[in-house]
């Protein structure tokens, strides 16, 4: 068998088209990924490019005094070189932030190079040209700055007391705050916190987190040799918003921008931004008339590409007698980083939503988020941006309260499920959640954990002195997914909309081209629309060709991000072939002599009814409609639709994660024992890539609550800026995960899906952090720091030693 | 992730290595495996500017018996090291240390006598080989001589060697049939050791070497004292930071390290007792 020979459970209808949908078929991308014949921006040969590279500053908050280049002019092979001053004029505009959350929101100028201050380490002070790489990096070191260094600002709460203040001419740290306030009467929420049979009270804190993609970001600027045109090449999951961005910063007509992304490895949000060394490689190129390049180092990655995460939580959570949820209060403040970048300001409103979780909860609910510059990296987007954390609180706060009343933490999400028959729900917050069975999937999960034998192991294992003890995670989750319905996000303020354009067309030869705007970076869009397609009209995936992230080629489209492309663009697909196959279907009638009514479409033919020898396959009509010799009256030769979807719901993936951890309370490390994923994402249009994003997300949140932190010391710098202190777990760290089946379609979109990109994600953080704290809480742990690092938890452990002793 | 510009020659012959240092002077240095030092000088911590190649000296690289030691190559990877049958059975110890090195890349490219050399007091086997009280020897202009492995330590990534001098063999004595024990607590597999404890037992005597617990790696005599005089193993393991100066860092705290040690140390006797 070859590699391409990929039908990894083949079926003999999937030639003939049909049942394409729903098959676990090996991607179409992975033998180019896997031979290392996919091409990255850098590894595209340019000749002539200069090649850039960006000074950032050692200094988290610094005045710059002065920048002298003069030394890296003298080396050989240097072509240029520029300080912030020297390319403000550059600029038509400052850095792009797509999302101003509320009409007052503070949004400090922000420039690619800064200019009077750098507000964090990595901060870009000055650039060098030069004819390679490595002397460009050489003549970094040979640049001169003055810096007066000020005092970092790396507390939240220390950053919103404003003693420090970031940038000056706002005068304030704090660059928002937004409320959301869902009440029946007024006081409503205080009521349920005062009057409640139960109430806990949390502080959680959302570290930091850096996304680190396996490749870092990359960028080629090439100005086409006549007329004014640029391309721009780029490691970005965002080829449309960077198209339109870079037009309006840098003054350039759209329509003489085109962006193309070659193979992109991984983003999780990282890439879906507009960043500083994007728009100073345009601008060097045209106005240099020479190809520009610049490939981001690891460390650099680290520091100046975006973080995520990054919240004090503060939630209150009431509940009656019997557990059932009577109110909820949240307070958050919001890292911001030094700047806003795309979309910084929005994530934590992307939260907002979903501090309810899978819960029937009154319209008792307080939620105010205030965000606050710092002197560190940016935040921004990263694998579910703002939901995650909403879930981590409202299932880690959940768990609180199920000790305190002490009941089950199963039990008592049951008691507060949504049940199955009241969907479509309308939610407190007026959202509509399509469908659910939280049930179910909670059923499924139990099932595979063995939660019942599970939990009289720790019976028995948990005794006074053990030094392992067995711990039992819970979570369940909803995500708000499919990036979205274009008034809902008018209504957030956000500047753009959330549609998405598909075209489809049948070449003469019958085989097919299917134009995405999305910008796939990892998720398998090639293989996933090609089944889409073919299940369509009933023709092999092979024979459908999927054009993207190019825009001159796929020219609408709004990108890849928040578990959107298969809800909102492979939705759009589905519908552009329908619209396709309406005009074959008048081409075949026309040249069958037959009504339309009467003609049947099924493995890619067209028939008759009651004339079984009357037959014509779609191979014919598509040749028909090209040379258009005999083409019903009035109808346009080709068989090629374009179709734009805008969502009229987000879509609700749900889902419940269980798993054991047993913790060495000597040493405090953690071994998940087992992990179990039941993710509900609807239908699913190739099972074997809904298994390796849920795989891929469960070891994203999973690595949150055991391995990652963005650590920076008191000067604001950063102390994990390489891969041997940034723990991203490796294959050998990871447990053995089961994957639960539950398929709840949803009942907005044609193909019934919902999106899986961030889902894992989402459930595992809070997952593995309520089975450590299960574990402890016999010592009298009442909770663990993410990341439970062994250093964390034993710190935990002696606290409560210390308490529990006085 | 750059390194600053370098020359760089390939040395024949140990001696044509010694001369090359001799004639590049202290900016030059060799390369084995390359596992230490390219890290650093991507980082540009290090600058070098002459990179004397003793990578292919293949002639460095064996192990074999001599009477009642086993002499290893200063260029053995790790890798042959943790598959030596000849190791596995006379120093089992040092063949299973050799394979908590890194991840299996890291074993294929990088030497013992690298490991040994760049004196890390956070890597593996300059604490497993100081346990096993090891003997190195060193290669100069003038010859060779002999370093007891608790004298080659001298302060943070120094040794004893001069300059001018390689490591050529690193000499352990068999050990057939003692017990013993590697424990490395880590958060990743592939990680350096937040506190590592080498230890082995045989006919009442015993070596307990600690990796990461101050700023070369470190003899814990004191545990060996405590054994020989009947201390049981769990009062011998609470010596286990008498001889230690860690520091803090993103993963332990000093408090911390120091508890991991007696922790360690506690199970690797226990297990070396067995
Ligand atoms: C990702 C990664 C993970 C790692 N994890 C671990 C780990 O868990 N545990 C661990 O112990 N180590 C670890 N290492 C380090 C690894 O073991 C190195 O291979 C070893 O420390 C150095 O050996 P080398 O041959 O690569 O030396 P090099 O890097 O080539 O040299 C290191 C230093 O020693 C000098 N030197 C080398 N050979 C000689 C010689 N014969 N005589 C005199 N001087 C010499 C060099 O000049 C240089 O200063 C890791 C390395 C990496 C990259």
């Amino acid at each position: 068998m070859t590699v391409t020979d990929n039908m990894a459970t083949s079926d003999a209808s999937i030639a003939a088209g049909n049942g394409v949908l729903g098959q676990r078929m090996l991607r179409k991308e992975d033998p180019a990924l896997l031979t290392g014949e996919a091409i990255f921006t850098n590894d595209m040969k340019v000749p002539g490019a200069l090649h850039l590279a960006v000074l950032r500053s050692p200094h988290a908050h610094a005045r710059i005094a002065s920048v002298d280049v003069s030394g890296a002019l003298a080396i050989d092979g240097v072509h240029s070189a520029y300080s912030g001053a020297d390319l403000a004029d550059a600029w038509a505009g400052p850095m792009p932030c797509a999302w101003p959350v509320t009409d007052d929101m503070k949004n400090p100028t922000h420039f690619p190079l800064a200019v009077g201050k750098a507000a964090y380490v990595g901060d870009g002070v000055a650039c060098v040209l030069a004819t390679s790489d490595a002397i460009a990096h050489d003549a970094l070191e040979a640049i001169d700055v003055e810096y007066e260094p000020l005092p970092a600002v790396i507390d939240l709460e220390a950053a919103l007391s404003d003693d420090v203040i970031i940038h000056d001419d706002l005068g304030t740290n704090v660059s928002y705050t937004w409320p959301l306030l869902i009440e029946e009467n007024e006081g409503d929420c205080q009521k349920a916190i005062d009057e409640s049979a139960f109430v806990v009270t949390e502080r959680y804190i959302q570290q930091r987190l850096i996304p680190m993609a396996m490749e870092p970001r990359a960028v080629v600027a090439m100005p086409q040799p006549f007329g004014g045109d640029m391309t721009l090449y780029s490691a970005t999951q965002v080829p449309h918003i960077l198209k339109v961005m870079t037009a309006l910063t840098l003054g350039i007509p759209e329509h003489q921008m085109r962006v193309v992304c070659p193979a992109v490895g991984g983003g999780f949000g990282s890439k879906l931004n507009v960043y500083a060394e994007e728009l100073l490689c345009v601008h060097l190129a045209r106005t240099l008339g020479t190809p520009v390049r610049w490939n981001e180092d690891r460390s650099e990655n680290a520091q100046a590409t975006i973080h995520g995460r990054g919240q004090i939580q503060d939630i209150e959570l009431a509940a009656d007698e019997n557990g059932k949820i009577t109110g909820l209060r949240v307070r958050l403040i919001g890292d911001m980083g030094a700047y806003l970048q795309l979309v910084t300001p929005g994530v934590p409103l992307l939260g907002a939503f979903l501090y309810g979780g899978v819960y029937e909860i009154p319209k008792a609910f307080d939620f105010s988020c205030t965000s606050v510059f710092t002197t560190m990296t940016p935040t921004d987007a990263y694998r579910g941006a703002g939901r995650p954390e909403a879930t981590y609180a409202i299932e880690h706060a959940m768990d609180a309260l199920a000790r305190k009343m002490d009941i089950d933490p199963l039990e008592l999400r049951r008691r507060n499920f949504i049940p199955k028959d009241a969907f479509p729900y309308e939610a407190f917050t007026g959202l509509v959640y399509d469908s659910g069975d939280h049930d179910n999937a909670a059923t499924v999960a139990e099932g595979l954990l063995d939660y019942g034998a599970m939990r009289a192991r720790q019976a028995e294992q948990n005794v006074e002195g053990s030094t392992k003890r067995l711990g039992i995670g819970v979570s369940t989750y909803f995500e708000m997914c499919g990036l979205a319905p274009s008034r809902v996000l008018a209504s957030l303020n956000y500047s753009a909309g959330g549609w998405e354009s598909a075209t489809v067309r049948v070449l003469p030869t019958s085989k097919i081209q299917v134009v995405t705007g999305t910008a796939p970076h990892g998720q398998g869009h090639e293989t996933a629309w090609s089944m889409i397609a073919a299940d369509k009209f009933g023709v092999d995936p092979a024979d459908v060709d999927v054009l993207h992230s190019d825009t001159a080629i796929a020219p609408l489209g709004l990108d890849t991000y928040g578990s959107r492309s298969l809800p909102v663009g492979g939705v759009a697909i589905g519908m552009a072939c329908d619209k396709v196959l309406d005009k074959a279907r008048k081409i075949a009638a026309h040249q069958m002599e037959a009504n339309e009514e009467d003609l049947g479409f099924a493995g890619g033919m067209f028939s008759v009814s009651g004339s079984p020898d009357k037959e014509m396959p779609l191979a014919a009509i598509a040749f028909e409609a090209f040379t258009a010799h005999n083409l019903p009256d009035g109808l346009e030769p080709n068989l090629e639709a374009q179709v734009t979807y805008d969502p009229p719901n987000f879509s609700w993936p749900f889902g419940t994660h269980m798993c054991a951890v047993e913790v060495d309370t000597e040493t405090g490390q953690v071994d998940v024992l087992q992990y179990v994923a039941v993710d509900d994402c609807g239908n699913k249009v190739n099972p074997l890539i809904v298994d390796g994003q849920v795989h891929g997300g469960v070891i994203q949140g999973l690595a949150q609550a055991l391995y990652e932190e963005a650590r920076f010391d008191d000067d604001g710098n950063l102390l994990s800026s390489s891969l041997a202190e940034y723990l991203v777990p490796a294959a050998s760290d990871v447990p053995p995960i089961t994957l639960g089946e539950s398929v709840t379609p949803s009942p907005t979109n044609a193909l019934g899906v919902k999106g899986v990109g961030e889902a894992g994600t989402i459930g595992a953080a809070p997952c593995v952090m309520n089975a450590v704290v299960d574990a402890l809480a016999g010592l009298g742990v009442p909770d663990v720091q993410m990341p439970a690092s062994p250093l964390n938890v034993w710190n935990a452990i002696q606290q409560a030693n210390k308490e529990t002793s006085q | 992730m750059i390194p600053a510009q370098f020359d760089y020659v390939r040395a024949e012959s140990a001696e044509e290595a010694i001369s090359l240092v001799g004639q590049h002077g202290d900016e030059s240095k060799f390369i084995a495996g390359g596992h230490s030092l390219l890290p650093l000088m991507k980082l540009r911590l290090a600058q070098p500017s002459v990179l004397i190649d003793i990578g292919r000296l293949t002639d460095l690289s064996y192990i074999r018996e001599e009477g009642d030691q086993i002499a290893i190559g200063a260029l053995t990877r790790h890798m042959d090291v943790e598959n030596s049958t000849l190791l596995t059975e006379h120093a089992p110890l040092l063949a299973h240390a050799a394979g908590h090195v890194g991840d299996p890349q890291v074993r294929h490219r990088g030497t013992i006598g690298g490991s040994i050399a760049h004196a890390d007091p956070a890597s593996d086997l300059p604490a497993t080989t100081l346990a096993m009280g090891a003997t190195y020897v060193a290669q100069g202009p003038n010859g060779r001589r002999e370093i007891p492995a608790a004298d080659f330590y001298k302060s943070f990534l120094e040794s004893d060697l001069a300059a001018d001098e390689m490591l050529v063999e690193i000499r352990v004595p068999k050990m057939t049939g003692a017990g013993w024990s590697f424990q490395k607590f880590n958060r990743r597999a592939q990680d350096w050791a937040i506190v590592g404890v080498a230890a082995w037992r045989s006919n009442g005597s015993s070596g307990v070497g600690l990796v990461n617990m101050g700023s070369v790696p470190i003899l814990a005599s004191s545990v060996s004292a405590a054994l020989s005089g009947g201390a049981s193993v769990s009062d011998a393991a609470e010596q286990a930071t008498a001889e230690s100066d860690p520091q803090s860092d993103l993963n332990a705290s000093v408090e911390y390290r120091k508890h991991l040690a007696k922790v360690l140390t506690r199970r690797a006797l226990e297990q070396a007792s067995e």
